[in-house]
């Protein structure tokens, strides 16, 4: 159970990373001049979505 | 453009038929089979998997710890081991006393790079040359399953113990017999990454005192981008502006330290190859160090709102107010567990890339396997290490800001008429 439980999580922080990145590009084309800031926060925000997901996947793995 | 890809595209095709197809050109001589596992010397290698190649165990050895360098082969670079156990004390020397396995001394063994120690007193002491390691696989009291070796030594076998330590058992360690205190792989690494730090960032300083209001020189101007960067996306917006000054020499620090040992983890030889950050007692202290700067540093009102949240209703505050105790010591878990794992996985992935070279080829069984392995592979292998140079930064960066981030959450003064978004 526990490498599919991993595999879900990875599917998951996908998803949300995924929307993350898509959402922080269209910032970008909207306000090319905040580039700089939009893409310290999408990097911020990913991590802390990563976070929980390698949480889900170091349980998975051990557990 | 389009004809060379398909041309390429064919001739790799015709390369993996080719070499799936030639098992008739099976090889089972010697040298094959000594190249076959980097970091195995062929000895334990064949007792223990009959001659098989075990991919889980190879890249499981080489994500680990050791007491020594391997290079190649029977090439190995030994470190100082520093052993304690209660019953005997102290016992120093190099790693190469223990003849990779083959020696005991004082009931110490080298088991696939690490020190293990036999316990059982009727065990000589003294250095003693002991046979093969076994491996068993038994299932503990509570249906867990462990990995087991044993030692042979005149038709006996010993069980072996692993060094302590200070999981409680969590990780499947534990206080064992004996303590190990030697400069590890892993240890021998942070000493050269701090030594290359303290080199590199002392040539750096001694150039603004020269260069003072001039332009930088040298090594100064490759690192001033770092500097302006971490000072003006990291530390300034994070923290603010009254109080970053304060926490840059810090979060600083982390970066680079992090930086460095994530660079060194991907040289694939000697000054390298330790798995630095990607092991989990390395990030535990990086992350307590995080926790402790952030509560040293916690204001007045950081503590009001973890322990009594102002603005929101009596009872919510109840439910509120453990969660953000248990937050105090998740933010410092996550960062742990984030920087182990994305370490881990990368040093995994490319582990188990080069470990299709000696899957495909059937353990040197096959050489035309072996070849498109070491195509298919390699490929790969160039394609995720430039991915793991850009994850090695970014994980440094991400531990970094985090960090920040949380330092700026305790300095920060809140004025309460505003509506805040905690």
């Amino acid at each position: 159970m526990g490498p599919i439980g991993a595999g879900l999580a990875a599917l998951g922080a996908g998803i949300g990373i995924g929307l993350i990145g898509s959402k922080a590009m269209e910032a970008i084309a909207r306000q090319p001049e905040a580039a700089g800031d939009i893409r310290s926060n999408m990097i911020l925000v990913a991590a802390l979505v990563e976070g929980a997901a390698l949480f889900a996947i170091v349980v998975g793995l051990l557990g | 453009m389009k004809v060379d890809i398909k041309k390429f595209c064919i001739l790799t095709l015709a390369l993996a038929l080719t070499a799936f197809g030639n098992s008739t050109f099976a090889q089972h001589d010697d040298h094959a089979q000594h190249e076959h596992a980097e970091g195995h010397d062929e000895h334990n290698q064949n007792e223990e998997h009959g001659g098989g190649y075990d991919p889980v165990a190879t890249v499981m050895h080489h994500i680990a710890d050791a007491n020594e360098f391997h290079v190649w082969k029977d090439v190995h670079i030994p470190l100082p081991v520093m052993l304690y156990a209660p019953e005997q004390g102290w016992t120093t020397g190099l790693s190469s006393m223990f003849e990779h396995g083959h020696t005991a001394v004082d009931g110490y063994v080298l088991n696939h790079g690490r020190i293990n120690r036999v316990a059982d007193p009727s065990f000589p002491t003294g250095e003693v040359h002991v046979g093969h390691i076994d491996h068993k696989v038994e299932t503990t009291e509570d249906g867990k399953e462990k990995d087991v070796y044993y030692v042979n030594y005149e038709n006996e076998s010993y069980k072996l113990d692993a060094p302590s330590t200070l999981d409680g058992g969590m990780m499947g360690g534990g206080i064992t017999s004996f303590y190990d205190f030697s400069i590890t792989k892993n240890v021998f690494t942070m000493l050269l990454a701090a030594l290359l730090l303290i080199f590199i960032f002392n040539a750096v300083a001694r150039g603004y005192k020269k260069n003072e209001g001039k332009a930088p020189s040298g090594i100064q101007s490759f690192f001033e981008v770092f500097f302006v960067f971490m000072r003006d996306e990291v530390t300034k917006p994070m923290i603010g502006e009254k109080h970053y000054e304060r926490f840059q020499p810090f979060v600083m620090t982390l970066f680079f330290f992090i930086l460095f040992c994530n660079l060194m983890g991907l040289i694939p030889f000697f000054p390298g190859s330790a798995n630095v950050t990607g092991n989990i007692a390395v990030t535990l202290v990086l992350a307590v160090f995080t926790f402790i700067v952030v509560n040293l540093n916690g204001k007045k009102d950081y503590w009001q709102h973890v322990f009594w949240m102002p603005g929101i209703p009596g009872w919510v505050k109840i439910i509120l107010t453990p969660v953000e105790i248990l937050g105090l010591f998740i933010r410092p878990f996550s960062l742990m567990i984030r920087l182990f794992a994305n370490i881990s996985a990368g040093h995994i992935i490319i582990l188990s890339l080069i470990g299709l070279i000696f899957l495909f080829g059937d353990n040197g069984a096959n050489t035309g396997g072996a070849a498109a392995g070491a195509v298919v592979g390699g490929l790969f292998t160039a394609f995720m290490n430039l991915i793991e140079l850009l994850v090695a930064a970014l994980q440094a960066f991400v531990f970094a800001i985090l960090s920040a981030s949380y330092i700026g959450a305790a300095v920060e003064e809140h004025h309460h008429d505003e509506a805040h978004a905690h």
